[in-house]
C-alpha cells in the first residue's frame, strides 16, 4: 500500500511540475470573463449558461488531462528507461499500475474540486448581485447543491477515461494511445444509439452486434446529467448510485486488464 | 529583453495593419453573410458529444443576436430567415430551455418589420415545448396569446386558455380569460386584462413586453378620445387639420403626447390621429375584426 501511495504522490508532483494546474487559472478566467460577457449577450439566461459552461469546461479540461497525461503514465517510464530502476525495487507490476492510476486520479480530483469551488464562487457572486424578482425566474437556485451530483458523475467519467488511457498506454505508443482513447470516448458518448440500432437496420445479426457493442463499450452518455441538474429537474439517487457502481465496475475491469497486460510485458 | 520588446512591437504593428486594412477594405459583405452550417438537430446532437446544453446556449445566443441584429439594422431588408432554424436547434439540443420556447415564440410572432411575422412558427415551437414538458401551462398560455394577438382568433385562443387552465399549477384567472375570449374576444378590455396578467410574469423581458403593450393600449384609447374631439370641433374653413386649431379653440391645452412622451401626429387632410414613427409605441396593434 505504501508503494502505491509513493507512486501516486510522485505522479501528482510530476503533474504539478508539468504545470497542469495552469488550466485552473484558464478555467477561472473563462468563467469570470464569460459571466460578464454573457450578461451583455443573453436575455437573462446568464446563470444557466454559466452553469452549462462550468460543467462543460470541467469535463473538457479533465478529459484533456486524463488523456494527455494518462497516455504517458507508462510509456514515458519505458521511453526514459526508468522502468528498469522502478521494477528492480520491491514494487510489483500491479502496484505500479495502481499507483500510477491513483496519482492521476488525485490530480483530477484536485482539479475538479478547485473548478467546482470556482464555479460556485462565480455563481454565488451572481446570486448576490441579482434582485429577488430576477432570481424568481431561475429554474434552480444559483448555488444549487444539485450541481455537485453532475460534478460527481463527471469525475467518475474522468476516472473511467483515465483507466482507458492507462490501459492503452501499456501496450501502444503515446500517439496511438491518445487516438484510441479519444476514439473510445467518442464511441462511448454516442453509445446510446447502438441500443436502438435494430430500429434502423433490418439485419438481425447487425442488430445483435450493435447490442453487444453497446454493452461492451463504456456507456459514457449515462454520466451526463448536466441538462437535468441545470434545469432543476430531479435525478433519482438510485440512478446516481447505479451509474457510479457501473463506472466503478468498468474501471476495475480496465485496471485489472491493464495489470494483466503489463505483468506479461517483457522489457528486455 | 530586446527580443520581448521586439515581439510586442511586431504584435502591435500587426494590429495597426489590421485596423488600416479593415478601414481601407471594409468586409461588410462577409460580416452580413448568415450561415447555418448544420441544420439537422439530430446530427448536431451527435457532433457535440454530450455537450448539448452548452451547444444550445450558443445557438440561443445566436438566435438573440440574429433577431436583434436584423431588427436594429436599418440598412438592409430585415429577413429573420435563420430565426426559426436557430430556435429549433436550440430547443432540440436542450428540450428544457424554457426561455427559448417562450421568447422565441414572441420573436417569431412579432409582426414585420419588428419580427418575421410568423405566428405559425411561434405555435410550432411552443407545441414542441409542450411535447417536451406536457404539464407546463405557460406554453399553452403562450399559444393562446399568439392566437389572440397575432392570428386574431379569439376562439382558438379560448381553447388554448382552457387547456392551460387544465394543467397542474395553472393560475385560476385562465378560465375567466377563456370565457371572456368567447364572449367579447375582440375588445380592448380583454387584451388589457391579458397583458396585466403578464405583468406578474417571472421573466423581466416578458414584464417589459407587457408594460409596452399596455402603453400601446392606452395610446389606442387616447387616440379614440382625440378622434372624437376632432370630430366634434368645427374646423375653420380653408384651414387644414392641426393641433394648434384645437389648442386655439380651447379643446386642448397643448400638443397631445402619447404615453411614451412623443407627440401624436395629426393628418392635415383626413384628420386621422396616429402615433409618430419615432415613438417607442410605433406601430400600434391593428384592431381585431369583430366576430
Amino acid at each position: 500500500m505504501r508503494a502505491v501511495r509513493s507512486i501516486a504522490l510522485n505522479v501528482f508532483r510530476e503533474s504539478v511540475r508539468d504545470r497542469v494546474p495552469y488550466n485552473l487559472v484558464l478555467f477561472a478566467v473563462l468563467l469570470i470573463g464569460s459571466s460578464y460577457l454573457l450578461a451583455q449577450l443573453t436575455a437573462g439566461q446568464d446563470v444557466k449558461i454559466i452553469k452549462d459552461l462550468g460543467l462543460a469546461a470541467t469535463s473538457v479540461f479533465g478529459l484533456f488531462i486524463a488523456i494527455f497525461i494518462g497516455i504517458g503514465l507508462v510509456s514515458k517510464e519505458v521511453e526514459r528507461r526508468s522502468i528498469y530502476a522502478l521494477l528492480a525495487k520491491p514494487i510489483s507490476r500491479p502496484q505500479f499500475i495502481a499507483g500510477k492510476y491513483a496519482g492521476l486520479v488525485l490530480t483530477l480530483a484536485v482539479n475538479v474540486a478547485v473548478m467546482t469551488a470556482a464555479m460556485y464562487a462565480v455563481l454565488g457572486y451572481m446570486t448576490w448581485i441579482e434582485t429577488p424578482a430576477f432570481k424568481a425566474s431561475w429554474e434552480a437556485p444559483g448555488t444549487d447543491p444539485a450541481l455537485l451530483k453532475a460534478m460527481a458523475l463527471i469525475f467518475i467519467e474522468l476516472m473511467l477515461v483515465t483507466a482507458i488511457a492507462l490501459f492503452f498506454s501499456t501496450f501502444s505508443s503515446p500517439i496511438l494511445s491518445a487516438a484510441l482513447t479519444f476514439g473510445l470516448y467518442v464511441a462511448g458518448s454516442l453509445n446510446a444509439d447502438l441500443r436502438n440500432f435494430e430500429q434502423v437496420v433490418d439485419s438481425r445479426a447487425a442488430a445483435w452486434l450493435a447490442r453487444g457493442l453497446y454493452h461492451v463499450l463504456p456507456d459514457l452518455s449515462a454520466f451526463d446529467i448536466k441538462t437535468q441538474v441545470v434545469h432543476g429537474l430531479p435525478v433519482p439517487a438510485a440512478y446516481l448510485w447505479s451509474t457510479a457502481a457501473y463506472g466503478a465496475a468498468y474501471i476495475m475491469a480496465l485496471l485489472l486488464g491493464t495489470m494483466v497486460i503489463f505483468s506479461k510485458r517483457d522489457f528486455k | 529583453m530586446i527580443r520581448s520588446l521586439a515581439a510586442c512591437a511586431c504584435l502591435v504593428l500587426a494590429m495597426v495593419l489590421q485596423i488600416w486594412r479593415d478601414q481601407g477594405f471594409p468586409r461588410r459583405e462577409l460580416d452580413t453573410q448568415k450561415v447555418l452550417y448544420v441544420r439537422s438537430p439530430e446530427v448536431l446532437k451527435r457532433l457535440v458529444l454530450g455537450f448539448d446544453a452548452l451547444a444550445a446556449d450558443v445557438y440561443w445566443i445566436r438566435a438573440i443576436q440574429h433577431y436583434g441584429g436584423d431588427r436594429l439594422d436599418s440598412g438592409l431588408p430585415r429577413r429573420y430567415e435563420l430565426l426559426y432554424p436557430l430556435l429549433d436547434m436550440t430547443t432540440s439540443l436542450d428540450p428544457y430551455f424554457n426561455i427559448a420556447y417562450r421568447f422565441g415564440a414572441i420573436f417569431l410572432s412579432e409582426a414585420y418589420p419588428g419580427g418575421p411575422g410568423r405566428p405559425d412558427q411561434a405555435v410550432a415551437i411552443l407545441r414542441k415545448g409542450i411535447a417536451a414538458q406536457p404539464g407546463k401551462w405557460q406554453y399553452y398560455h403562450d399559444i393562446a396569446f399568439v392566437h389572440y394577438f397575432s392570428m386574431r382568433d379569439p376562439v382558438a385562443a379560448a381553447t388554448w386558455f382552457r387547456r392551460a387552465a387544465a394543467q397542474p399549477g395553472a393560475p385560476n384567472w385562465l378560465m375567466p380569460v377563456a370565457a371572456a375570449m368567447l364572449t367579447q374576444g375582440s375588445d380592448r378590455t380583454s387584451a388589457r386584462f391579458l397583458w396585466q396578467q403578464m405583468l406578474g410574469a417571472d421573466q423581466e423581458w416578458l414584464r417589459r413586453r407587457a408594460t409596452h403593450a399596455l402603453l400601446q393600449l392606452d395610446a389606442l384609447d387616447q387616440i379614440d378620445r382625440l378622434q372624437a374631439l376632432i370630430g366634434s370641433t368645427p374646423k375653420p374653413p380653408g384651414e387644414s387639420y392641426n393641433w394648434f386649431w384645437l389648442v386655439r379653440s380651447g379643446r386642448l391645452l397643448g400638443v397631445p403626447l402619447d404615453p411614451s412622451g412623443t407627440p401624436y401626429e395629426l393628418d392635415p387632410v383626413t384628420g386621422r390621429v396616429t402615433v409618430a414613427q419615432r415613438s417607442l409605441l410605433f406601430p400600434l396593434p391593428k384592431p381585431m375584426d369583430p366576430r
